[in-house]
């Protein structure tokens, strides 16, 4: 009888059970969606922080800062003087470390033996500035009034001397930057080069500890034409290109990965890294492994996922702001407001159906079997509506991941300043490679739905249904027969 | 059976009491057939509706086979409702989206009568009343006659002690009037029932052994040497 009475009533009322249920879907939809474009943000937000170190890394462990020590850490350039015949193009390549400070290889051990640290690699981040070019020697010409000899010249302008100036001249240099890496090739689970994916050719073998073998990230490959098999020059030492690396992110952790040993011959930084990368046992407890860390290695920052999250600005910082702020209270809003509508029609139609509840009554039906046939169609209006609300939400999430809206985030911009995150990395990030200043990267944004967010709708359904079906209830179950009868009498 | 003694209710509305019942005494033996009947306002339905236990006296004792069910706590005068009491309205008041069999059915549902059980009783319950035809026909494909035998067995249904209707005929024509009170008859007589109705129709009160007046709250009974 209960089914039966409850599907007659909906069909007879389904207008009214349509209003009902379309402003539960309507909030249930907003929900979906604005949580569909939070997980979105945390996902692009995620890709953005892999980008820094790659893929299963907790926390990163750099040097503390320290004064800096000026002028000996700029990049010199010595170019010899040359014969006034000779315009030949010289080249001078510096290798510094990013950051200019270095950890000893050994904290990587030191790091890898603390409680809740699951795995632990080093890796030495370095900036490479070619400067290449020549000079050209000026031309002496000589003055129509004066002598043939040039001007300028110890006791220039005096008579009897040559008269004249030299004319054109100078110098055309080019700088070009780039960023290694040094990876430790034992141990590739971890680090950087996991946010790329080798797209052409291999990755470094484990016993390539020492090989002059180089990987490229595709972008800087693309532009400097380089293919699997090119030779690739760092500082007069040639290496062998075994294979392309593409970021996931779009955004590639260095544009050269080298052997750690052979990153720190390059940089005369024998056994340093610039950057340990922590993987914990269990990523519940990595504030807990942080401080251990912080307290039983001397002289290091540690940088979480977290507090290199904080770091990040730009529209993605903004939009992930507004849909946990705005998007978070506009749904609340909705929802409260279509239970309280749900609630009002619910009850409005338990007050148009005195008479059938108080003839019900009369007939012997106690007040909880009526208040439980209310309950039971104000809820089937409730996963009606819960229904309608994930199809909706369904399709808004789909809508938003079609379109992909770019989302820019600005990376470390702060990052220096805040949290003491900012390591000896420069510009502020933990030494991640090739970070050396504020970093700017687009993402697209996805709004990914997942059994959570579906779970809370029907959840959300179900509460919908049960707080309308509670006004109503309330009312029916406070029906006294004989007052039902009279009034309609 | 039922005993009332100095029952009395009062409504108050602003400053204003009203007595509906104003020291009601009457007895009514099992079996009986009692026809109330008054001015507009005068306590006739407030009477039934304390019969019924649909609502409670302010002062009194309504008490039905020796249970005073104005002292009964609200699950038990349910009960007494749903196996004892069947009811019967002026306006019919069907369930209108459900079907006749099912409209009869909702009456069997409180006692826990089993679904196979439930229909078979209600369609022969609709039999009796000349609706064997009619069992899936909603309230609004019947005419008010129809209805008026579909709520007559839906009182019946559950074989109460006691029927109480509150004019019954007030909306039907003359013909249907005289059609449902010869089924009331029928079935008064059929079940042994008590049967105490309400109505205005002097001719339907001419038929009665017993006549109650209630004016003012104020009860007088009066046998019908005729009925």
């Amino acid at each position: 009888m209960f089914f039966t009475y409850l599907r007659r009533e909906l069909r007879r009322r389904r207008k009214a059970a349509l209003v009902v249920a379309s402003g539960l879907a309507l909030g249930i939809a907003l929900v979906i969606v604005v949580n569909s474009v939070s997980n979105g943000m945390g996902k692009a937000q995620d890709k953005v922080l892999q980008s820094l170190y790659g893929l299963g890394t907790d926390m990163t462990v750099t040097k503390a800062s320290e004064p800096s020590t000026s002028s000996s850490q700029r990049p010199r350039f010595q170019f010899d003087a040359r014969n006034s015949d000779d315009d030949s193009t010289q080249s001078s390549d510096r290798v510094m470390v990013q950051g200019f400070t270095t950890l000893a290889s050994s904290t990587v051990a030191e790091v890898g033996d603390q409680k809740g640290v699951s795995n632990a690699v080093g890796g030495l981040s370095l900036t490479v500035f070619k400067v290449s070019g020549q000079f050209t020697r000026g031309q002496f010409q000589q003055d129509q009034q004066g002598g043939g000899m040039p001007s300028g010249g110890p006791g220039g302008g005096s008579s009897g001397q040559p008269q004249g100036e030299v004319r054109g001249g100078g110098a055309d240099f080019d700088i070009n930057q780039y960023t290694v890496y040094g990876t430790d090739v034992t141990q590739t689970g971890l680090g950087p080069l996991t946010s790329s994916k080798i797209t052409s050719g291999r990755t470094f073998k484990t016993t390539e500890t020492d090989a002059k073998v180089v990987v490229a990230d595709s972008a800087y490959a693309k532009e400097k034409k380089y293919k699997v098999g090119s030779t690739v020059t760092v500082k007069g030492v040639k290496y062998e290109l075994i294979g392309i690396a593409t970021a996931d992110s779009g955004d590639s952790a260095a544009n050269l990965y080298i052997p750690l040993k052979q990153a720190q011959t390059l940089a005369d930084q024998k056994d340093k890294v610039t950057t340990v990368y922590v993987k914990a046992t269990d990523s519940q407890q990595i504030d807990v492994v942080k401080s251990a860390i912080q307290k039983n290695v001397s002289g290091t920052t540690v940088t979480t996922s977290a507090d290199l999250a904080k770091t990040v600005s730009g529209s993605l910082s903004t939009a992930s702001s507004l849909a946990t702020s705005v998007g978070k209270w506009l749904s609340i809003a909705v929802l409260v407001a279509a239970f309280l509508v749900a609630g009002l029609l619910t009850s409005s139609a338990v007050s148009r159906r005195v008479r059938e509840f108080g003839t019900l009554k009369a007939l012997g039906w106690k007040s909880g079997r009526v208040t439980r046939q209310v309950v039971g169609e104000a809820v089937v209006n409730g996963l009606v509506g819960g229904a309608l609300g994930i199809a909706v939400g369904l399709a808004g999430a789909y809508a938003v991941t079609a379109i992909s809206p770019t989302l820019q985030a600005q990376l470390g911009s702060a990052g220096g300043q805040t949290g003491g995150a900012g390591g000896p990395g420069g510009g502020g990030f933990m030494g991640g490679p090739g970070r050396q200043t504020a970093k700017s990267l687009e993402v697209a944004l996805t709004a990914p739905v997942s059994v959570t967010t579906i779970a809370v709708a029907v959840a959300l359904a179900v509460a919908g249904g049960l707080i309308a079906g509670a006004f109503g209830g309330w009312r029916a179950s406070r029906l006294r027969p004989a007052d039902a009868l009279r009034r309609v009498e | 059976m039922y005993e009332l003694r100095g029952v009395t209710k009062r409504y108050t509305r602003g400053k204003d009491t009203v007595h509906a019942l104003d020291g009601v005494d009457l007895t009514i033996g099992d079996g009986d057939r009692l026809v109330i009947q008054g001015p507009t306002g005068g306590g006739k339905s407030t009477l039934l509706q304390m019969l019924g236990g649909l609502d409670r006296p302010s002062s009194g004792e309504v008490v039905l086979d020796g249970v005073d069910l104005a002292k009964l706590p609200e699950a038990r005068l349910t009960r007494v409702r749903s196996e004892n009491i069947g009811f019967v309205f002026q306006s019919f008041n069907l369930i209108p989206t459900l079907t006749a069999q099912e409209n009869v059915e909702t009456a069997l549902v409180p006692l826990g009568v089993k679904t196979k059980e439930r229909r078979e009783r209600a369609a022969e319950a609709l039999r009796s009343v000349g609706l064997g035809e009619r069992l899936g026909h909603l309230p609004s494909e019947m005419s008010g006659g129809q209805q008026q035998r579909v709520a007559i067995a839906r009182a019946l249904v559950k074989q109460p002690k006691v029927l109480l209707a509150d004019e019954p005929t007030g909306n039907l024509d003359e013909g249907m009037r005289d059609e449902i009170m010869e089924v009331l008859e029928r079935m008064w007589k059929e079940y042994g029932l008590t049967f105490i109705m309400v109505t205005h129709d002097s001719s339907i009160a001419r038929k009665a052994p017993r006549v109650a007046t209630i004016r003012k709250g104020k009860i007088s009974v009066k046998e019908n040497t005729g009925g």
